[in-house]
């Protein structure tokens, strides 16, 4: 029964083994897709290429699906998974400055290290910026922190605030998604860029 | 050799929601990015300034137990990401050092707004304590609210900016 590394007590060296596994996996998965590029992952944002949207959506969702399966069948505690802490106004605010950082540079941190393990310079420019930020926000910690703790509502899930079973939530998502997908493809007609999607 | 074609998208995302589903199955947790830029941060300031890093709250936490900031779940899973990346690419034939960029633009401009990205990109991602993938992506298979929440802010805004920026990519 999962999750394995809490429920048998895996010693430290096997579970940072498993965590450099599940990064080969990971980084091999979004270098397929397409992340390591990014004018590709800029189509998202122009609708010329909406891989992005495609991606993150159907892996969302077979992971809410395939973690709920485990669930039932008593392979997974989903009680012991970690779930997100909310804090209304860095979710919010950091999520903007975000947005900004992605449309700037183009990449975001997982798909800048899918690039940077390929060869893009650009994508190592992105990946030093990012280390200057993370030791900004360090050394300007003290100045935001109050934003930073303010509005913390715990790990609260979104189907308990809907008021709908996990079930009924992940119905509605997919339905979501598929809607999304249908206009996402009608978003690469209308708005395609032959000389920038054969480029890439 | 001929370039080799991206992975069908949808194709690719169930093959991510499964790499995310091992994450949860085996170490009871999320995948994520920019933490483990974090991480190296941490490690770096604690060895050119070690009295600074021990002064300062927000790194001395790392060095409590004594052992390096760098022998944890995320920063392992980031090396292990450069090392999937790289299989990827030389599988796809797509190893090469090249600045990617729209023809339209210097290699200058775009390195330099490849930089401002990422400071950008991973100031917010500290404030929202997680980026695209430990926040966004991670946060939505749990049903976080805080994981959809990030992820509509970092979209919105980043359709919002797109005007702007628009000279950079189209």
């Amino acid at each position: 029964m999962g999750p394995l590394s809490i429920i048998s007590g895996f010693p430290e060296w096997l579970n940072l083994l498993i965590a450099f596994l599940i990064g080969i996996g990971f980084g091999f998965a979004l270098e397929q897709a397409g992340f390591s590029s990014s004018r590709k992952l800029a189509g998202m944002f122009y609708g010329y290429d909406t891989t992005v949207l495609k991606v993150f959506f159907t892996a969302a969702i077979v992971a809410l699906v395939g973690s709920q399966l485990l669930s039932f069948f008593g392979l997974l505690n989903l009680k012991l998974v970690y779930v997100n802490p909310y804090y209304i106004n860095s979710a919010i605010i950091g999520g903007v400055i975000m947005g900004a950082g992605f449309i700037m540079g183009g990449y975001c941190p997982g798909t800048g290290i899918s690039a940077l393990s390929i060869g893009k310079i650009d994508a190592m420019i992105f990946m030093a910026g990012g280390m200057v930020g993370a030791f900004l926000f360090a050394e300007t910690y003290p100045f935001i922190e109050t934003l930073a703790m303010d509005n913390f509502k715990g790990a609260m899930r979104i189907d308990e605030w809907m008021g709908v079973s996990p079930g009924v939530f992940t119905l509605i998502l997919i339905i979501a998604a598929v809607a999304l997908f249908w206009i996402a493809e009608l978003a690469e007609k209308k708005f395609s860029r032959a000389d920038i999607t054969n480029d890439i | 050799m001929e370039k080799r074609k991206y992975m069908n998208p949808y194709l690719a995302g169930v093959l991510l929601g499964l790499v995310l589903l091992s994450a949860m199955f085996f170490s009871g947790r999320g995948l994520g990015a920019s933490g483990g830029i974090k991480y190296a941060v941490v490690a770096i300031v604690g060895a050119v300034d070690h009295q600074h890093a021990m002064e300062t709250p927000y790194y001395s936490k790392y060095f409590e137990n004594g052992e390096s900031p760098l022998k944890n779940w995320l920063a392992l899973e980031v090396f292990g990401m450069v090392l999937g990346g790289f299989i990827s690419g030389a599988l796809a034939h797509r190893l090469k050092f090249k600045v990617e960029k729209s023809p339209k633009i210097s290699n200058k401009k775009r390195l330099l707004f490849a930089f401002l990205g990422g400071v950008f990109f991973v100031y917010g991602a500290q404030l929202a304590r997680g980026c695209t993938s430990g926040a966004a992506l991670s946060g939505m298979a749990v049903f976080s609210v805080a994981g959809f929440v990030t992820m509509i802010a970092i979209f919105g805004s980043a359709y919002l900016f797109a005007w702007f920026f628009r000279k950079l990519w189209i």
